[in-house]
């Protein structure tokens, strides 16, 4: 193993979190160096208009995702089962290279609402203990809305979101989401235009009595320029948004907000295609020393470092954590440790709706395109009847009528012959769909750890995942859909085909990447690996970002929850740990 | 797909090959250099690259029956479907190049997802050689593409619903393949041998990658009437 001069600061990966924290802290006057597992990515060389709209590429074979030859992770639903490596990825597709997942997000940019952050002690004051679903390990964050509302706003601005605020200071405004938290400011550029379908969810749903708004979104209604000095383009509605890089500039992203003001400070330098593999500790385990990593050569480095930032994918952050014995791993027998503890997903389902006489024009669209309601989704509405807790948010949504893909047709449709063929070209351009997008609760059996047979491509054991629906939630899930099917039917459906989401949960269809904890915030170091600074309990020169530290998943899409955090934590650690390195809490 | 320089110095760490790599710094500026970009490579039409010349005649007969052609526009074999599938399997696609195939192989539950250790080249191998022992079998000595469409259909749909057994491979498992591959061929960018002058995004409005769409979003529900453009343009721009 080579060794490296020590810097002040290694970042391990490089998407949102990780080059917003690697910025913050140059800008602090660190030396600061990112490792980043896949390669260098930008707009013109990797996604020009001209190569990007590449549904069979990029959607269906993903040569813009991470490859399972390079890392994957066994899955099994059960802890009776065996895992099975997910050779193909399927029901999530996670992001490789520089800028991560925020390359191919659809850029629905939303927060949680005040009483996801006190989830336990909410649902406890309002319904009782005994209302929880049996062997839940729900807990409340280790802060509130009210303290995480600067950095969403902070975060917004670097991104430029386009919205309607629903809540300014307490004051309802006609247009937005009436449920939200209270917002210090309205978003930083007005909604996106919305086209047929998405019209149509707004005025049937506001007939039956609902609250619809424009999804708070990533794609420019305007040219916008952020607080970097980045300078966004207005979206074209171009219909390769969700699984593409944008060639336009006009979607959110590391590669068009952060970047190129980082790349170009001297206190930066960001070294690709390098996996860290372990995160080392000194002998008494109490401090990190830096990390070790490999390069494409398969030769070995060891970078020292005063602070680690573990900014990888959520699920990586607790792999490499449990690779590097930082913090004990979460035994579901004894339910005790924490590391791999409390991982949760979300819960999707769509209607489609068929149509006569319509022109949707699918096709035409964006990542966060589209019209929602969030009547249905936390605690906005009572569940004592119900008998479950969560939500789920409805969306008429636009983000791409892609044909490999879209393509639905009627109940009862042959799946190939000349029969296929004539619904298919008359269904094609009159569908609209109505999703949900649901929470999932965290549980005892739902959890992370190392897998005790499969390996990566250097030895390493892959991570485990164990998990399943539970009754909560496919009770939930049922629920919004039938609702769902209560506004395509308003629309003026002529049929439809509805997608109840059914148990075993499935590595195999698409659902959604939104993969959450296993390294879990909170205040109390029995029930989380982190404290309310993201730093470990454990090592304190290790900080922890990203959707792992969420304790249960809410019903929305998570980056804007996890920009937030990153604003959060490197304040913290800019204004608080660096003047006085240590504990910035006592357990 | 592509197989770029990028891509192919991964591939190298990936599978041992002696590719000379440095990783790549990000330093003081953004490592930019001028048309430097990553187009897939275009599929030209002529000698089949993985099929036999047998496979090849089976499968453009199968993908006339799923995609037949009829006054809405051309089937699947003039769309190129077969030319799309063979020049798939002959890539990393065939190969499941990117796909984690390290040992052990077991069956898993329907929730695991794919554990099959054949890739789908080999699966198409397996899969053409049964559906052949079973035409034959069945239909005198015929294979696939000698039989009358109706037979053909009937062979399909007794694939489809796992009526059709052959000691040589899961027909019902091929058949969903084969369907699986069809449709991608059909609707794909033509820049991979399919969906020949965009008969598939013709046949649903499609307009391809025009990028722009403002209009239609400024004026709902209005039918569009321009011709599509895909990543190489229209077929009238190169004649």
């Amino acid at each position: 193993m080579r060794r490296l001069p020590a810097k002040d600061v290694v970042v391990i990966g490089l998407g949102w979190t990780g080059s917003i924290m690697a910025l913050e802290l140059c800008r602090a006057g660190l030396d600061v160096v990112a490792i980043e597992r896949g390669p260098w990515r930008d707009t013109p060389t990797d996604f020009p208009p001209n190569v990007a709209p590449d549904e069979l590429r990029n959607s269906i074979r993903q040569d813009i995702f991470l490859r399972p030859a390079q890392e994957t992770l066994t899955f099994r639903n059960s802890l009776e089962q065996t895992a099975l490596p997910i050779r193909r990825f399927g029901s999530f597709l996670l992001g490789n290279g520089v800028g991560g997942s925020g390359v191919h997000w659809n850029g629905q940019t939303w927060r949680f609402l005040p009483t996801d952050f006190r989830a336990r002690s909410h649902l406890i004051e309002r319904y009782g203990e005994g209302f929880l679903p049996p062997d839940n390990t729900i807990q409340d964050w280790p802060m509130s809305y009210e303290e995480m509302e600067p950095y969403y706003d902070r975060f917004e601005y670097v991104c430029g979101i386009s919205g309607k605020a629903g809540n300014l200071k307490g004051e309802r405004q006609e247009g937005g989401n009436p449920f939200e938290g209270a917002r210090q400011r309205d978003y930083p550029t007005p909604p996106m235009r919305q086209g047929q379908a998405p019209g149509m969810f707004a005025k049937a749903a506001a007939e039956l009595g609902f609250h619809p708004f424009p999804c708070p979104s990533a794609n420019m209604s305007q040219a916008y320029t952020n607080p970097y000095g980045m300078r966004l383009a207005p979206c074209t509605y171009c219909g390769f948004c969700e699984r593409f890089g944008c060639g336009n500039y006009s979607k959110s992203s590391p590669q068009s907000c952060v970047l190129p003001a980082l790349i170009r400070h001297p206190g930066f330098e960001g070294r690709t295609d390098c996996q860290v593999t372990k995160i080392n500790l000194t002998p008494d385990r109490k401090r990190a020393t830096g990390v070790t990593y490999v390069d494409l050569q398969g030769q070995e480095w060891e970078q020292p470092a005063e602070l680690v930032l573990v900014c990888a994918y959520g699920l990586f952050n607790t792999r490499l954590l449990l690779l590097s014995g930082i913090g004990q791993p979460y035994d579901p027998v004894r339910n005790e440790g924490v590391v791999g503890r409390n991982y949760a997903y979300q819960i999707t389902t769509g209607v489609n709706g068929f149509f006569d006489n319509v022109e949707m024009n699918l096709w035409a669209g964006a990542g966060a395109h589209g019209m929602i309601i969030d009547d249905f989704n936390g605690d906005n509405f009572d569940h004592a009847p119900h008998g479950f807790v969560g939500g789920a948010y409805l969306a008429g949504y636009a983000t791409n009528a892609r044909p490999i893909t879209a393509r639905p047709t009627p109940p009862g449709t042959p799946r190939w012959g000349a029969q296929w063929k004539k619904v298919t070209a008359e269904s094609y351009n009159r569908t609209a769909n109505v999703g949900t997008h649901g929470s999932v609760m965290s549980y005892r059996g739902s959890y992370l750890d190392l897998d005790p047979t499969y390996k990566d491509q250097f030895g390493l054991p892959l991570m485990r995942l164990t998990f399943d629906f539970h009754e909560n939630e496919l009770k939930m899930s049922r629920y919004c859909t039938d609702r769902a099917v209560e506004i395509a039917r308003a629309m003026g459906a002529k049929s439809m085909q509805v997608g109840y989401r059914q148990g075993p949960y499935s590595v195999v269809p698409y659902q959604t990447t939104h993969n959450t904890g296993g390294t879990v915030m909170g205040n109390d170091p029995k029930t989380s690996v982190v404290n309310r600074y993201t730093q470990s309990w454990d090592v304190p020169n290790v900080f922890v970002s990203g959707a792992s530290l969420f304790p249960q998943n809410a019903g929305y899409n998570p980056t804007g929850t996890v920009g937030a955090l990153a604003y959060w934590a490197v304040e913290a650690i800019r204004d608080r740990y660096l003047k006085n390195p240590g504990r910035l809490v006592d357990a | 797909m592509p197989s770029t320089r990028r891509r192919l110095l991964a591939a190298s760490a990936l599978f041992g090959l002696a590719i000379p790599a440095t990783a790549r710094t990000l330093k003081e500026a953004l490592p930019w250099s001028p048309n430097e970009a990553y187009p897939p490579e275009r599929v030209v039409p002529g000698p089949w690259v993985f099929f036999t010349a047998g496979e090849a005649a089976t499968v453009e007969a199968i993908a006339d029956r799923v995609i037949p052609a009829d006054e809405l526009g051309p089937g699947g074999k003039e769309a190129g479907c077969a030319v799309f599938i063979d020049r798939q399997l002959a890539g990393p696609y065939g190969t499941s190049a990117w796909l984690y195939m390290r040992p052990p192989f077991a069956r898993g539950t329907p929730s695991q997802g794919l554990q099959d250790e054949d890739p789908p080249a080999v699966q198409y191998r397996k899969g053409l050689g049964a559906l052949t022992s079973y035409c034959t079998g069945r239909y005198g000595g015929r294979r696939f593409e000698a039989l009358t469409p109706q037979q053909q259909d009937e062979v399909l749909t007794a694939m489809e619903k796992g009526e059709a057994k052959d000691p040589g491979a899961d027909l019902r498992g091929f058949f969903e393949q084969l369907l699986n591959n069809m449709t991608e061929g059909f609707f794909a960018d033509p820049i991979y041998g399919g969906n020949k002058d965009m008969c598939g995004w013709r046949l649903l409005g499609f307009p391809g990658t025009r990028y722009d769409y403002r209009e239609v979003i400024a004026a709902p529900n209005q039918k569009y009437t321009l011709p599509p453009v895909a990543l190489t343009g229209r077929p009238e721009w190169m004649r």
